[in-house]
């Protein structure tokens, strides 16, 4: 493909541009559902960001990191997009992302947009998944939209599962720019 | 009357499920408790039998002094508590390597079919022996009575994959009907399509004959098979239609066969498992 320099030049200004403006966190909200199961362990659950020709960076990874042997790990293959769309490809521990499952009730990811495996990010559509797996439970996989340069004119947004996963909310992290 | 009637019923009901049960071929088939796994060195179980109603043992157990387990690097690696039952065999492998490992049993070669003097029907090797080619001039008469030679291999495979995928099992023997998949068999979604390539003596087989039959076939009246055939380069291409296991055969058949043999053919079976997306 073939761009015309001037045209080049612009968008390298324009990205400069809106970057600057997009030093911004996001603040992602997961509501865990209380479940009225015989035998009910935390989900595992994975968040990542996933372009449309479905290449990911991952957020977050929960599951049971404190289990002896690793044995924690034996089901991480069960949040089956997410193993698919990278977990399997991880080496582990996976640094920055891992932390212990977390029961029913509200939690909050910070995404830094500029961090750096976000900032590398080619501006265009991606989508921002959240899959939940339970233990004895079913598996839930959401999907919020997200634009970068970041795009907050439809933030906040949010989207409710149907059964592992209560509320997601995506919004701008509050805080002083 | 209504006796009769219930008895001739009865009979024709015996007539037809003794017919479907001779079209329906014995299938035999290798199948992993999972395909798709993470952790620390896990273990997987199969289960190898050769069955009437598919993943159903209920027929005969599969002879696991054939059956082969190999690592991601091409190694073998050891079958752990081998056990054969009435009805199926069980064996674990454990996964200490990151990749795809291959289970197969494969065999074939020389066989022939003749008619000895009396008009009875003789065949070498005997049913569900080996013999090497070596023994065909000494084993089978020379000038015997409809007299058919073939060259024929047979080969049932399953993968299963630690973390990512890997490729390094998929290298050809080059020996009979064999599958190169072009999608990873473990890496398989419903709503998605896979394509596979099929050699024979590692060339592309064309016009290989594809069943595809997808698990849980005692819960349902029809096989609900798919059937494809392998395109000039070997290829096909598979949409599956739900997750869950499914049983794959393929037969080939030519004359591109040295002498004594006139006919070479080679049967490939794979048990592959698709996801839920």
């Amino acid at each position: 493909m073939k761009i015309p320099k001037r045209f080049l030049f612009a968008s390298v200004l324009f990205t400069a541009l809106t970057a600057n403006a997009n030093s911004k966190e996001l603040a992602l909200t997961i509501n865990i559902p209380q479940l009225n199961v015989a035998e009910y362990h935390s989900p595992y659950l994975a968040v990542w960001v996933e372009s449309e020709a479905r290449k990911s960076t991952q957020i977050a990874i929960w599951y049971d990191v404190n289990m002896a042997d690793n044995e924690g790990q034996e089901w991480l293959k069960d949040i089956r997009q997410w193993w698919r769309r990278g977990g399997r490809s991880l080496e582990l521990p996976y640094d920055g992302l891992t932390s212990a499952t977390k029961g029913p009730g509200s939690h909050q990811i910070n995404i830094d947009l500029n961090a750096d495996n976000l900032k590398a990010l080619t501006p265009g559509n991606y989508k921002l998944r959240i899959e939940a797996a339970r233990e004895v439970g079913g598996r839930e996989l959401i999907e919020l939209p997200l634009t970068l340069p970041l795009d907050t004119s439809i933030l906040p947004i949010s989207k409710s599962g149907k059964s592992e996963l209560g509320e997601i909310s995506l919004s701008l992290l509050n805080k002083e720019l | 009357m209504k006796t009769i009637n219930l008895i001739k019923l009865t009979a024709a009901g015996i007539l037809t499920a003794t017919l479907a049960m001779q079209a329906q071929a014995h299938r035999a088939w290798i199948l992993p408790s999972s395909t798709v796994l993470s952790g620390d060195s896990p273990y997987v179980t199969f289960d190898a039998a050769i069955s009437n109603t598919l993943f159903f043992p209920d027929h005969f157990a599969m002879n696991l002094d054939s059956v082969k387990a190999f690592g991601p690097n091409g190694e073998a690696v050891e079958l752990l508590n081998p056990a054969k039952g009435k009805y199926r065999s069980t064996f674990d492998i454990q996964l200490k390597q990151e990749g795809t490992y291959k289970l197969a049993t494969s065999g074939g070669g020389l066989r022939a079919i003749w008619e000895d003097e009396d008009g009875k029907r003789k065949m070498w090797p005997g049913r569900g022996q080996s013999a090497p080619d070596s023994d065909f001039a000494t084993a089978v008469p020379k000038n015997a009575n409809k007299l058919r030679v073939s060259r024929s291999y047979r080969r049932i495979e399953t993968f299963v994959t630690l973390g990512a995928p890997t490729n390094e099992v998929f290298t050809p023997t080059n020996q009979g009907l064999e599958m190169v998949p072009l999608t990873h068999p473990n890496d398989l979604y419903a709503g998605e399509e896979a394509t596979f390539k099929l050699l024979i003596d590692g060339k592309p087989a064309k016009g290989a004959k594809i069943e595809i039959i997808p698990d849980g076939v005692r819960y349902r009246d029809q096989q609900n098979e798919i059937k494809l055939t392998a395109n000039e380069k070997g290829e096909f291409v598979v949409a599956w239609p739900t997750a869950g296991r499914y049983f794959l055969e393929a037969e080939y058949e030519d004359d591109q066969v040295a002498a004594p043999a006139t006919k070479r053919s080679g049967s490939y079976a794979v048990t592959f498992e698709v996801l839920p997306m």
